[in-house]
């Protein structure tokens, strides 16, 4: 999501890398890259001055010349300063002593309130807890509604009253929510502008009536310099607990991220991540920050490929591959278990930039479509020839396309795909066991099977 | 109240005091170098992006060289022509002169889609024109529900379908009854999509094509609808949309904010499409033909 942010910088430190120490005007050079590339990204530009003006004072000056490698150095500081930015730990939501814990949204217009609520509603169900929505925003057509009908997809009870005012209606929910033993309201409130200064003071009086745990500004993550204008008014007006950025699942670079967390003060807590409602995710802030620097998430996918991969299964795979044993069968295996991890786009997106897969193999053949058709087209051979690929003659190759939907090219390209990577496994294994074990760390990380 | 009245109550409004400060950028003094600095912090922080802002700012040093000018106060206007140079708003495109004349709307999420149809409608329904409103967005829960308040506002007819159904085959009954019911305008509202996603982008295609089989021409406009807030993103919706179908024109939403929208000059510099409206309220009136002018000066904050 912020990969073009992510080769800007590279591409700078590129540059350092090669150099064997930092002078001044080295750093000077990075600075004013690393400064483009935030301002291009969305980062204010007085949260870019103080970031950039910080990370130069820890650069030039003893750090550096001290260190053996200069360019490591100015990114680690890039990095923890970044990281330091967006606020160090991942945020989690506050929980009421007693009685029941109270969410409070607010944002500007279109900035996904509604949406978001119910997002976090399931996000909360799934957790175990029995969330309950209050209908606040009286004032766009059809809001009501939209809250009404997204609570009800996903089993959550709602508040609504068309004849209240939005006081009322959040006084009346909070009520109700406790009777029927929620432990979780979540108020939704109507989008408005920050200088509307009538509409500011009525969730000030909301947030005095119902006291909430939490506040929530709702950003639009493709916001741009004025997202520390709203974002600051808000948290004046109405004091900021935190912050849930939306629609990250585009291309924006989402430098609102920075620029917002800076001038609120307040952690990000959650992301927005497609129109599904299951599509909210923590936000982590060290991962986001390696991942603006282009070295990917890889903890992120680390941490997936763990939880869905089958430990023994993936032993007994190294076993084969290092007797070549390796078969059709087995590729299926793993391409079913890689389609069981996600979208491959979000796989991708996990790894580090340059350093992992190739821009151009990012760009090409590696959609979820081929993945279904090799899964189909291995479906669509007999046990034998899974175990044994050389029988495969042209009749048996167009029975397969065939069967699985495909052409007699597309079963051939597999093959080929095939061959070559049991010739690679092959020579892994003659560059000797101790090699292997580093390369195939390697091909770990490359292809997450 | 113009869009310019408008703009200065909202920054009045706004606490953060730049009425202030810009004021005396131009207000008195000679032309610098710290001039030239602060007046790119000015472009940058309207979202106009830094190289945009560097090659307004070296285009400016130019035209200051040229005339010899030294003082602030002359450089406001030299500046206030190459903005409204590139911002030049070719052809008001507001008389239909095809029946019915349709317009498209798109855009991503929440940048205000369904309000700006619903406005549309209602400057073409003051101009005496029969008007159709077309819920195409079957996607979000309630969607069609928020333009059918809006069309009773407008007073105006909308056609609909259920939640979730195909907005291709809508659009083509929706030409259909525009055709017999012998209506002049059809404004039709797509679902929120973001650029990057190519299904949805292609469906975005599908519903184009439906409507120009249907009737040879339409849709007169494609227009995207791109909220003021937007940053350097804009530009990639922009070009996105434009490749899936071709746009038209722009409809710069929530300007009555303290954003000032300056990514579509970027748009209109790079890609050649001209901003054709400026949403500037929540009122049902609060869309206006856009004035270059009033917006150069709205973003140079004078």
């Amino acid at each position: 999501m912020f990969s073009n942010l992510a080769e800007k910088l590279q591409d700078t430190f590129r540059r350092l890398k090669g150099k064997g120490k930092l002078s001044e005007k080295d750093v000077d050079a990075a600075m004013r890259e690393i400064r483009l590339a935030l301002l291009e990204a969305d980062v204010n530009f007085k949260v870019v001055k103080d970031f950039v003006s910080s990370v130069r004072e820890r650069a030039v000056g003893q750090e550096v010349m001290s260190s053996l490698t200069p360019g490591q150095q100015v990114i680690k500081i890039v990095n923890e300063e970044m990281t330091r930015l967006m606020g160090d730990k991942q945020s989690a939501l506050a929980k009421a002593g007693k009685g029941p814990t109270t969410v409070m949204m607010v944002g500007l217009q279109g900035s996904g309130k509604t949406t978001t609520a119910v997002k976090l509603a399931a996000h909360l169900r799934r957790e175990g807890r029995n969330p309950y929505l209050v209908a606040a925003d009286i004032y766009r057509p059809g809001a009501v509604k939209q809250l009404e009908v997204l609570s009800e997809s996903i089993g959550a009870k709602c508040y609504s009253n068309l004849e209240a005012d939005p006081l009322e209606i959040c006084r009346e929910g909070l009520k109700i929510a406790g009777q029927e033993g929620s432990d979780v309201v979540i108020f939704d409130t109507a989008g408005r502008l920050h200088i509307d200064e009538e509409m500011m003071s009525e969730i000030g009086s909301i947030k005095s009536e119902i006291k909430p745990d939490e506040v929530l500004l709702v950003v639009d993550a493709m916001t741009g310099q004025d997202a520390v204008n709203a974002a600051a008014s808000f948290n004046e007006a109405v004091g900021l607990s935190g912050v849930i950025l939306t629609k990250l699942d585009g291309d924006t670079r989402g430098g609102a991220a920075l620029s917002v967390r800076k001038v609120t003060g307040c952690p990000i807590k959650f992301v927005g991540v497609g129109e599904k409602i299951e599509a909210l995710e923590p936000f982590y802030p060290d991962r986001m920050a390696s991942r603006i620097l282009g070295m990917g998430d890889v903890l992120s996918l680390i941490e997936k490929a763990e939880a869905t991969i089958d430990q023994d299964k993936a032993k007994e795979m190294e076993k084969k591959l290092r007797q070549q044993q390796f078969t059709l069968e087995d590729f299926k295996d793993q391409m079913v278990q890689l389609r069981s991890m996600g979208s491959l786009d979000d796989i991708l997106n996990m790894l580090p930039e340059g350093g992992g897969i190739p821009k151009e193999l990012k760009q090409m053949s590696l959609n979820e479509d081929s993945l279904k058709r090799v899964e189909a087209i291995i479906s669509s051979m007999t046990k034998q020839e899974r175990y044994n690929p050389s029988i495969l003659n042209s009749s048996r190759r167009r029975r397969i396309a065939r069967g699985s939907g495909t052409t007699v090219q597309d079963v051939n390209r597999l093959l080929n795909q095939f061959n070559q990577m049991q010739k690679m496994f092959k020579q892994m294994n003659a560059s000797g066991k101790k090699g292997m074990t580093k390369k195939m760390k390697k091909m770990k990380k490359r292809f997450p099977f | 109240m113009g869009l310019i009245n408008q703009f200065k109550t909202g920054l009045a409004r706004s606490k953060s005091g730049f009425m202030g400060r810009l004021g005396g950028l131009f207000s008195a003094g000679e032309i610098d170098d710290d001039f030239y600095e602060e007046l790119e912090e000015i472009l940058v922080s309207g979202d106009v992006g830094v190289q945009t802002s560097i090659k307004l700012v070296d285009r400016l040093r130019e035209k200051v060289k040229e005339s010899r000018i030294r003082e602030r106060e002359e450089a406001k206007n030299l500046l206030l022509e190459l903005i409204i140079e590139i911002m030049q708003p070719g052809e008001p495109a507001t008389e239909p002169d095809q029946k019915p004349y349709v317009i498209l709307l798109v855009g991503v999420n929440g940048s205000g889609k369904t309000t700006s149809a619903a406005k549309l409608a209602g400057l073409y329904r003051r101009d005496n024109h029969q008007v159709i409103l077309v819920a195409g967005d079957t996607f979000r829960a309630a969607a069609i529900e928020q333009l059918e308040i809006w069309a009773e506002r407008a007073g105006v007819d909308l056609i609909k379908t259920q939640a979730g159904s195909d907005s291709s085959a809508l659009f083509f009954d929706a030409m259909n009854a525009a055709r017999s019911r012998d209506v002049d305008v059809v404004i039709g509202d797509t679902a929120g999509r973001l650029h990057s996603r190519y299904n949805l982008m292609e469906e975005l295609n599908k519903i184009h094509r439906v409507i120009g089989r249907n009737t040879p021409g339409a849709p007169h406009q494609v227009l995207l609808v791109v909220d003021a807030t937007t940053g350097q993103n804009a530009v990639a919706q922009a070009r996105s949309f434009n490749q899936s179908l071709p746009v038209d024109g722009l409809i710069l939403t929530k300007l009555d904010g303290t954003a000032r929208g300056g990514i579509v000059i970027n748009i209109q510099d790079e890609l050649g499409i001209p901003v054709r409206y400026v949403g500037t309220g929540e009122k049902i009136e609060d869309l206006a033909p856009f004035n270059p002018k009033d917006f150069a000066r709205a973003l140079l904050e004078i």
